[in-house]
């Protein structure tokens, strides 16, 4: 359970770091998708290890979550692909134009 | 219609205030055609006052032609219209007076009509105030002959015509907003702001008004008499700065210096009017008491009027500003008969003619002054409108010569202002003369300073303006046209009339004086 | 008859109509102005005869016609005219004398293009003295009084280019109010006191009986009666009118107007009135709360019945001013009187005495033809005073009348050798004149011995010695005798003087022509016309013929005016002897010092000095400069009226205009101290705070700056926050 959790926790955190550190935005959307699958391991490693084993709520949930994960990377890429067409950049850092 | 159902006040009032909106909004331009439309409302007052003074009993002194409707019933205000035969005279002369600006006007004034239909507003103000026998009203038109006064000034005068329109308005506006904190305090009071109800309610000696103020406004830490003096005193320095009384008068000699020479006349000849008419009719009969209690106050306010005003004239090299000392040191007469009238006399002895005789000198000195006062303003307005220049004493000499007619009239008005016999000035100076010798025989010893300082300076002024040898600008100086000639006929004309034959104007005045007296009596 | 009481009015009426017309007449229409004026004159002069025919056959009796003036209040005011022996003479010699002046301008004053204006303002003086003499009411009297100042303002002006006319016009109006004003006080005390200002109304005017009763018996609180107080408010009016001391500075310049307005004033109207006001209120004067008044002659019953109406006629109204006087004053010329006089009486004798003797003697050092006639003047009205006060009315009075026609005669005699001698005033510049202008001459000479007192033949001699000798036996004190006799002296010498430096001597001229060369002017003084020497010489008849009526033998006038009938005395008392021989050596004293001064001497050119100046230059230049009343007056009260009048002036501007200003300024000061509390601290905090707000908005919008991974950092710092927090707790 707990080296379930501490994959997990590396996972986020990895994720976290690329999502914040990287300026490339497929590398962001790629750190997004491994935080998702971090919190898959948690849905699974919860689910296995709790009471209510029985019924296949965790593992739905799973499924649900990667089922938004697939989405989310096609609407991601989408716009990826289409900020770069319309700003011939996908850099994070030079996408500023929602400032204050 | 019978003549009696006609509202003939109402008419007298309306008359010039429709004429002021109507030229007022109309296209006239400049040149002949305002003033004549001016002159023609001023004929038409006139011809209306011509049927009053047939329709109006002179034996009776109590209020005529009343005409009196609810208006704001919730303010205890009617519709209360009324004169005596003071009221009268005020309305002749206020009549006469703007007649007289009017025509002594220069015809080609720029805006003639904005200027002549201010002086028609300015006259409905007059009528109006005159006619009043309620506090509200009266305030209302007393403020109304206030505005165009301002704007006259303002617009028409001389250099320094800002600084004395402000000055003239602020002070009366001050004046004006005592005498109102005044008459609501009476108001909360009595619940009344109808003068005859007033004046019932302030007669005798036992308190008077004060008693109801003290006990209506709750205010125990003052006395009675404090409070009603307060009261009082607000009143009064309504009317002390329109008079204006020393030490009120500073304002006068600069606004009548700088307004134009006809709004000088309406200023001295009607409006000051309204001050002394005011004492008459509001202050002496509701506030008997306190005029009496501030009595020795009172008759060293209008001494100190009449004589520093008449010396003070003798240090003027202004023209102007000499004949309105001039005009302080006349209506100081008119305040001392006034504040003596109220003395508390003994029952026995002639006590009540000789308050007659006061308070009739003064109202015949009202309307000989106001007579006099414009017909030497108009001349002055003359004289400037030749010279192209305020007059300066000294600077021009021996205009007579060029002029004898214009000195003749000018002589005829500035002996008529000395007082002497047979001309309008002097019955009505004798008249008070002789109620304060009898009444408080010290003022009257004290006033004569003020005949001698008066025939100083006046004669100070002929001398070297009129006489002697030709000099300054007086070499091109034209005599009276025969247009100007005209106009002045009539003037000189009432100022004899009235010299000779003072019953004239005296038996209108008498049966009011006779009631004024009863009522101011113990 | 009623006749001439009923039409009295008409003696001022018709001049004061003829002036009205005047005065709206066109300067350039000359023809009509002197015939109108002497025309009304002269048939003033005959009604003003009847009525004096009818006022003398029943001496006692005061007829009034008294009428409503205007109404004041419940109660009139009556004014009204009076015919007594007082006002008939008065009025017939007033419009005898002002005629002829009248006849002599037309001469005189051929030359001026004012000629109309200029007889217009004559008649309305003479009109206004006329309405003086007969009023019959204080208030009228006055109103009279007054219009005769404005008269002679505009007749002493009526040269008004010339700066020193016009100074002297105004000089002459100032001075006479102020007396006026004294006037004007004492007519009000008497109206507060007695109720009427009307002199005679059945027993209800002021000047009878129980009207003086109870003047006499009010006190005020000094313990003077207020008879005392009036009666000497009213002298100020007469001190001004009249020209005495202190008020006398005004008659010398006026005779800056032209010479008849200087006849005029000097004589007949004016300065006359002065006199004649003391005597009309005499009984005033003498009036004591000791000697009352008999009641017995008052007024019928039915006199109160009759005041009551409008228009009041009185016509046996006996004049009970006799009994009152009767106390105070010697009634027939050598009477003598007991009782002391009482202040008003004192204070006139003193100021009369006082002023003839200081006006004659100042009349001996002066140059001005004219100037010395009007210094005579003075002194003479000093006499008359003088007689009024030791003596009663008819003394004064007989002085006045004679005085009117001598000094008229004087003053046109003077006119008349102005005329010749081209405006020359200056005495030094004549002399010789008698060869040249014999008529002239003749009739300056009638009226020099008038004046002068020749005893016998001259008028002036009769009512100055019935003056002296009435202060001779007056009962308050020989001092005003005194002084009058050392006046009647100084008389006496003035006048040779002038006959000396005018008529004899050879003619001096004008410097300027003996620079040129000339030893003889090139124009002669010539004669003035028949038009100018005529009046002369009926004035000089009547100033002789005046005599008459005025001797001890038959004091006609001393009765008539005391009111009785007039009687012939066969024997003269000592007294009135041995006043005779005062008078005639006082006279004869002045003549010969005047002789041996001037006459002998023989002055032959211009800069010669005065004989007296050279032996007693001090006094002299005292004399000279008119003893310096002028400057003084001019150094005091000018001084001090111009003082007042600047200090009222910047009381007005600086004091009440500065506190009005300071008022206004504090006002102004709050105002903006209010809108600095406005801006800076309300609207300041306020702008202040938006201020602040927007830019710490700005700080926070930097977070804000598009970079989405910031905002996740930031995000993820504060969820760590939020998950260390929960932690923690």
């Amino acid at each position: 359970m707990t080296f379930y959790l501490a994959l997990s926790v590396l996972l986020f955190c990895v994720g976290l770091a690329g999502v914040l550190a990287r300026r490339h935005a497929i590398m962001a959307l790629i750190g997004i998708e491994l935080m998702l699958n971090a919190a898959n391991i948690n849905f699974i490693a919860f689910w296995r290890h709790s009471s209510a084993a029985d019924d296949l709520s965790g593992m739905f949930w799973m499924i649900f979550s990667v089922a938004i994960a697939a989405a989310e990377a096609a609407v991601g890429l989408a716009l990826v692909i289409l900020v770069f067409r319309h700003r011939r950049s996908v850099r994070l850092d030079e996408l500023e134009s929602l400032k204050g | 219609m019978n003549a009696s159902s006609i509202p003939w006040l109402t008419l007298l009032t309306a008359i010039p205030l429709v004429g002021g909106i109507l030229i007022l909004g109309s296209h006239l331009p400049d040149g002949q055609r305002p003033r004549r439309f001016g002159l023609l409302f001023h004929a038409l007052s006139l011809g209306v006052l011509a049927l009053i003074f047939t329709q109006f009993d002179p034996a009776v002194g109590s209020m005529q032609m009343v005409e009196r409707w609810p208006w704001i019933p919730s303010l205890g205000t009617e519709y209360h219209l009324g004169i005596d035969g003071l009221g009268l005279l005020m309305l002749a002369l206020s009549c006469i007076v703007l007649m007289a600006a009017t025509a002594f006007s220069r015809r080609d004034i720029p805006s003639g009509r904005i200027y002549h239909g201010l002086l028609l507003l300015l006259q409905a103000g007059l009528h109006g105030a005159f006619t009043a026998q309620n506090f509200i009203h009266w305030f209302f038109y007393y403020e109304l002959s206030l505005i165009p006064a301002y704007f006259l000034v303002k617009l028409w005068g001389g250099p320094k015509r800002g600084v004395a329109a402000r000055t003239f308005f602020l002070y009366t506006m001050a004046g004006s907003a005592a005498m109102l904190l005044g008459f609501l305090a009476t108001y909360a009071a009595t619940g009344s702001f109808d003068f005859a109800e007033l004046a019932q309610r302030g007669k005798g000696f036992d308190g008077g008004l004060a008693a109801i103020y003290n006990v209506r406004l709750g205010l125990p830490e003052l006395s009675t008499r404090a409070l009603g003096l307060l009261i009082f005193f607000a009143i009064f320095l309504g009317f002390a700065v329109k008079i204006p009384v020393w030490p009120f008068q500073s304002w006068l000699p600069l606004t009548y210096s700088e307004a134009p020479a006809p709004v000088a006349m309406v200023l001295t000849g009607a409006l000051s009017k309204l001050g002394v008419y005011g004492l008459l009719r509001i202050v002496l009969p509701i506030f008997p008491e306190q005029v009496w209690q501030t009595q020795d106050l009172l008759l060293c306010l209008a001494l100190a009027s009449i004589v520093f005003s008449a010396v003070a004239a003798l240090a003027q090299t202004d023209v102007r500003r000499m004949l309105g000392h001039l005009s302080i040191s006349h209506l100081g007469y008119c305040v001392l008969a006034v504040v003596c009238a109220s003395r508390i006399t003994p029952l026995d002895g002639n006590w009540e003619v000789e308050k007659q005789a006061a308070l009739t000198g003064a109202m015949l000195q009202m309307f000989n002054h106001g007579v006099i006062a414009a017909l030497l303003f108009g001349l002055a307005g003359w004289m400037e409108e030749r010279v192209g220049k305020p007059l300066e004493m000294g600077s021009m000499g021996g205009l007579r010569q060029k002029a004898p007619v214009f000195a003749g009239i000018m002589g005829l008005a500035v002996f008529a202002s000395m007082g002497l016999p047979g001309l309008s000035g002097f019955v009505g100076e004798f008249l008070i003369f002789k109620g304060v010798f009898a009444l408080v025989p010290w003022a009257a010893c004290l006033a004569t300073l003020g005949l001698l300082g008066v025939a100083l300076f006046l004669l100070n002024y002929l001398r070297t303006t009129w006489h002697g040898a030709l000099s300054g600008d007086s070499t091109r100086f034209a005599d009276l046209t025969v247009r100007e000639r005209a106009w002045v006929t009539p003037m000189v004309a009432l100022i004899l009339l009235l010299g000779v034959h003072p019953q004239l104007a005296l038996k209108w005045l008498n049966a009011a004086a006779v009631l004024l007296t009863e009522r101011i009596a113990i | 008859m009623t006749g001439v009481l009923d039409i009295l009015w008409l003696i001022p009426a018709l001049p004061l109509l003829v002036s009205a017309i005047l005065s709206l007449t066109p300067a350039r229409v000359k023809g009509g102005a002197a015939p109108l004026s002497i025309g009304a004159l002269g048939l003033g002069f005959l009604i003003a005869c009847a009525a004096l025919a009818e006022a003398v056959s029943d001496p006692g009796q005061v007829r009034a016609h008294n009428f409503t003036w205007f109404e004041f209040g419940s109660s009139a005011v009556k004014i009204g005219w009076v015919l007594d022996p007082l006002s008939a003479l008065m009025l017939v010699m007033v419009t005898f004398v002002a005629g002829w002046i009248f006849v002599f301008s037309i001469g005189y004053m051929s030359h001026d293009e004012n000629f109309t204006r200029f007889y217009c303002f004559l008649s309305l003086f003479t009109s206004a003295m006329l309405g003086v003499v007969m009023s019959n009411s204080l208030l009228m009297l006055f109103a009279c009084w007054e219009v005769m100042g404005l008269a002679s303002y505009l007749l002493i002006g009526f040269w008004h280019h010339r700066p020193s006319a016009a100074a002297a016009a105004r000089k002459a109006f100032i001075y006479t109010r102020i007396g006026d004003i004294g006037f004007l006080l004492g007519m009000l005390w008497l109206y507060a006191e007695t109720g009427t200002l009307l002199l005679y109304d059945n027993g209800a005017g002021c000047l009878e009986a129980n009207a003086l009763t109870q003047l006499a018996g009010a006190a005020i609180s000094t313990g003077m009666a207020a008879s005392t107080g009036i009666a000497l408010l009213l002298f100020c009016g007469a001190i001004g009118k009249s020209g005495q001391i202190p008020l006398h500075v005004w008659l010398p310049d006026a005779m800056e107007g032209p010479t008849p307005v200087s006849a005029l004033i000097h004589a007949a109207t004016m300065v006359a009135a002065g006199v004649f006001l003391m005597a009309r209120i005499h009984p005033l004067s003498t009036a004591t709360a000791s000697a009352k008044p008999i009641v017995t002659a008052t007024a019928p019953a039915n006199a109160t019945a009759q005041s009551a109406q409008p228009a009041v006629r009185m016509e046996a109204a006996p004049k009970s001013q006799a009994h009152a006087e009767a106390a105070a004053k010697p009634t027939e010329a050598g009477g003598d009187s007991t009782s002391s006089p009482t202040l008003t009486l004192n204070v006139m004798a003193w100021v009369g005495a006082l002023t003839a003797l200081l006006a004659s003697l100042v009349a001996v050092a002066q140059y001005d033809i004219k100037r010395i006639l009007a210094y005579s003047t003075v002194s003479q009205l000093g006499f008359m005073f003088l007689g009024l006060a030791t003596g009663g009315p008819a003394v004064g009075v007989f002085h006045l009348l004679t005085h009117a026609f001598f000094k008229a005669l004087l003053f046109l005699g003077a006119g008349s050798v102005i005329h010749g001698c081209h405006e020359e005033q200056d005495i030094r510049r004549m002399g010789g004149l008698w060869r040249r202008m014999p008529a002239t001459f003749g009739t300056y000479a009638v009226g020099m011995m008038a004046l002068s007192g020749v005893p016998l033949l001259f008028s002036g001699f009769w009512s100055k010695d019935e003056i002296l000798h009435s202060a001779l036996a007056w009962s308050g004190s020989k001092w005003p005798f005194a002084l009058g006799l050392v006046a009647a002296v100084a008389t006496a010498f003035y006048m040779t003087r002038q006959m000396a430096y005018v008529f004899f001597g050879p003619h001096r001229g004008h410097p300027a022509m003996y620079e040129q060369g000339h030893r003889i002017p090139v124009t002669q003084p010539h004669e003035s016309p028949m038009v100018m020497t005529l009046p002369l010489g009926v004035l000089a008849a009547c100033a002789i013929l005046l005599t008459v009526v005025g001797t001890p033998m038959w004091p006609w006038l001393h009765s008539v005016l005391s009111g009785h009938a007039p009687e012939v005395r066969r024997e003269v008392s000592v007294g009135v002897l041995f006043a005779m021989l005062i008078s005639i050596l006082a006279a004869g004293t002045g003549f010969t010092a005047g002789w041996i001064c001037y006459m002998r001497r023989r002055a032959s050119g211009f800069n010669d000095g005065d004989p007296l100046q050279t032996r007693i230059p001090s006094i002299w230049r005292c004399l000279e400069s008119r003893g310096w009343i002028d400057e003084l007056y001019k150094m005091s009260f000018g001084i001090w009226t111009a003082a007042a009048g600047r200090f009222c002036d910047w009381l007005d501007r600086i004091v009440l205009g500065g506190g009005v200003r300071m008022i206004q300024n504090a006002a102004l000061a709050t105002a903006w101290m209010g809108r600095l509390w406005d801006e800076f601290f309300l609207n300041g905090g306020f702008a202040r705070g938006c201020e602040q707000t927007r830019n710490s908005a700005d700080r926070a919008s930097l977070v804000q700056n598009g970079q989405i991974q910031r905002y996740l950092r930031i995000l993820a710092g504060a969820l760590a926050l939020v998950a260390l927090w929960i932690i923690w707790k």
